[in-house]
């Protein structure tokens, strides 16, 4: 097994074990859906009109709930020297970190949006287009956080330092992701949005692992 | 390149910016004075009546919050392809600033927004990326303040400060996409008269040796803090 995999299964693994931040996220994003009518009135246009938004917003900020963890954990036991010092190039273990982070997170958030669109009373063309959007945008999500976690590794309570550097940095995504639910519901082509939000995403997760190997490297003193 | 390194090195920097501070803020004093007297001596827009004085403070404002951007970015990349320390401090010492002039930029725009628009914000193109850019300001001071390591903080704002960088048009470009899909205000536009372009000029000129004599004193302080630190350290 080649030492990509072997790194990506083992995160896997340790997201599920490790009171499996997929289940956390999860909670945490049903729970934002289920206030957000408590919070606006439980009037059904208006929860349909804004579906798109709010899921996309609480999507990334339970994405963050374990971001913070990405490097951390490795690099206080050591085995961040470890894996720096095998024979994967960092960009390559950051971007296996990445995926495994949208795998644990991205991914069962992505699949659980339908049925939280479906207590928004978002129509089910819209419903698609959010659940393509998420699927599309979220690996934005976990590789831009990567770099926010790469660059606080060192810091106790980097956690709360995080949201603050990325959540601007993540503008792009919230907006052609929750615009193309939008335009779907006006029954516009949600093609655009959704152009554009695929080359964000893939201009960030090609492009986040590189920075993100530079800041662990600076963290680990190389 | 070589010319940039010899001021570049701390002691140069505090002898050749000692000598060119006295200038700058004599200009930047005359400057500010005469704009703000042609500004305010202007006659009163038709449509936009006499908040037109505004437009004098708001728009350099905003001109040096984008600048002030610039200035980090080129010094996160001089910090980190050559790893001098005086790219580091200069770009530190240029975020307070970016930031000010950033919040002074939105402060102006919604006082002048209120008799213009008839509310003190609207979800506008530019006054959404600007309150965007406040916030990645704010994100990399506290990632210095965060780090205590200084040369580690100094490296990792760095990175930030380049991510920002790839990062700024994309967001102009997202929030411009998003503000025409939300069929967003329309934002005057047009010739500026010249009565009302000189002014403005004079103030932006005075805007930017501003931000250069402060950022000099920063710097300059930056360095005479650390040198008090080495002594102190020494004894």
């Amino acid at each position: 097994m080649s030492p990509f995999v072997t790194l990506l299964l083992r995160d896997i693994r340790l997201a599920a074990r490790s009171g499996g931040s997929a289940v956390l996220a999860l909670s945490f994003f049903a729970l934002v859906a289920t206030l957000v009518p408590l919070g606006v009135g439980a009037d059904l246009h208006l929860l349909a009109r804004v579906a798109g938004g709010i899921l996309w917003v609480a999507a990334v900020l339970a994405a963050l709930l374990s971001l913070d963890r990405l490097f951390q954990g490795d690099f206080e036991d050591g085995s961040l020297d470890v894996i720096a010092l095998s024979p994967l190039p960092l960009e390559l273990t950051a971007l296996a970190k990445i995926t495994a982070h949208w795998l644990s997170t991205g991914l069962p958030l992505t699949l659980l949006s339908p049925l939280l669109a479906l207590l928004f009373n978002l129509p089910p063309q819209p419903t698609l287009i959010l659940f393509v959007s998420l699927l599309i945008g979220t690996p934005a999500v976990s590789a831009v956080g990567a770099i926010g976690a790469s660059l606080t590794l060192s810091l106790k309570r980097g956690g709360l330092i995080l949201p603050l550097i990325i959540l601007p940095l993540l503008a792009p995504a919230v907006i052609f992701g929750a615009g193309a639910v939008s335009l779907a519901l006006d029954r516009l082509g949600a093609a655009s949005a959704l152009g554009l939000l695929a080359a964000f995403a893939f201009a960030a997760v090609l492009l986040s692992p590189f920075a993100a190997a530079a800041s662990v490297r600076l963290n680990l003193g190389g | 390149m070589n010319f940039l390194f010899r001021y570049a090195n701390p002691h140069e920097f505090m002898r050749l910016s000692g000598a060119v501070l006295p200038f700058t803020a004599a200009a930047t004093l005359l400057c500010l004075a005469v704009g703000l007297y042609l500004g305010f001596s202007v006659p009163p827009d038709y449509q936009q009546g006499t908040t037109i004085a505004l437009l004098f403070i708001h728009v350099p404002a905003d001109v040096v919050a984008e600048l002030a951007y610039g200035a980090i970015a080129v010094c996160s990349l001089l910090s980190l392809v050559w790893r001098h320390p005086l790219a580091d401090t200069a770009a530190r010492a240029a975020a307070p600033f970016g930031a000010l002039f950033t919040a002074l930029g939105l402060v102006t725009g919604s006082l002048w927004g209120k008799p213009m628009w008839g509310t003190y914000w609207v979800w506008d193109a530019r006054l959404t990326s600007f309150l965007l850019l406040l916030f990645l300001y704010l994100g990399y001071m506290a990632l210095w303040n965060a780090i205590e390591d200084e040369t580690r903080a100094a490296r990792a704002a760095a990175i930030l400060a380049l991510v920002g960088v790839v990062n700024i048009p994309i967001i102009k470009f997202s929030v411009d996409w998003w503000s025409t899909l939300h069929q967003g205000e329309s934002i005057v536009s047009g010739k500026v008269a010249p009565v009302y372009l000189w002014p403005l000029l004079i103030m932006m000129l005075g805007y930017v040796l501003l931000f250069l004599t402060l950022w000099m004193v920063r710097i300059r302080t930056a360095i005479l803090e650390r040198r008090a630190r080495n002594l102190m350290q020494a004894n």
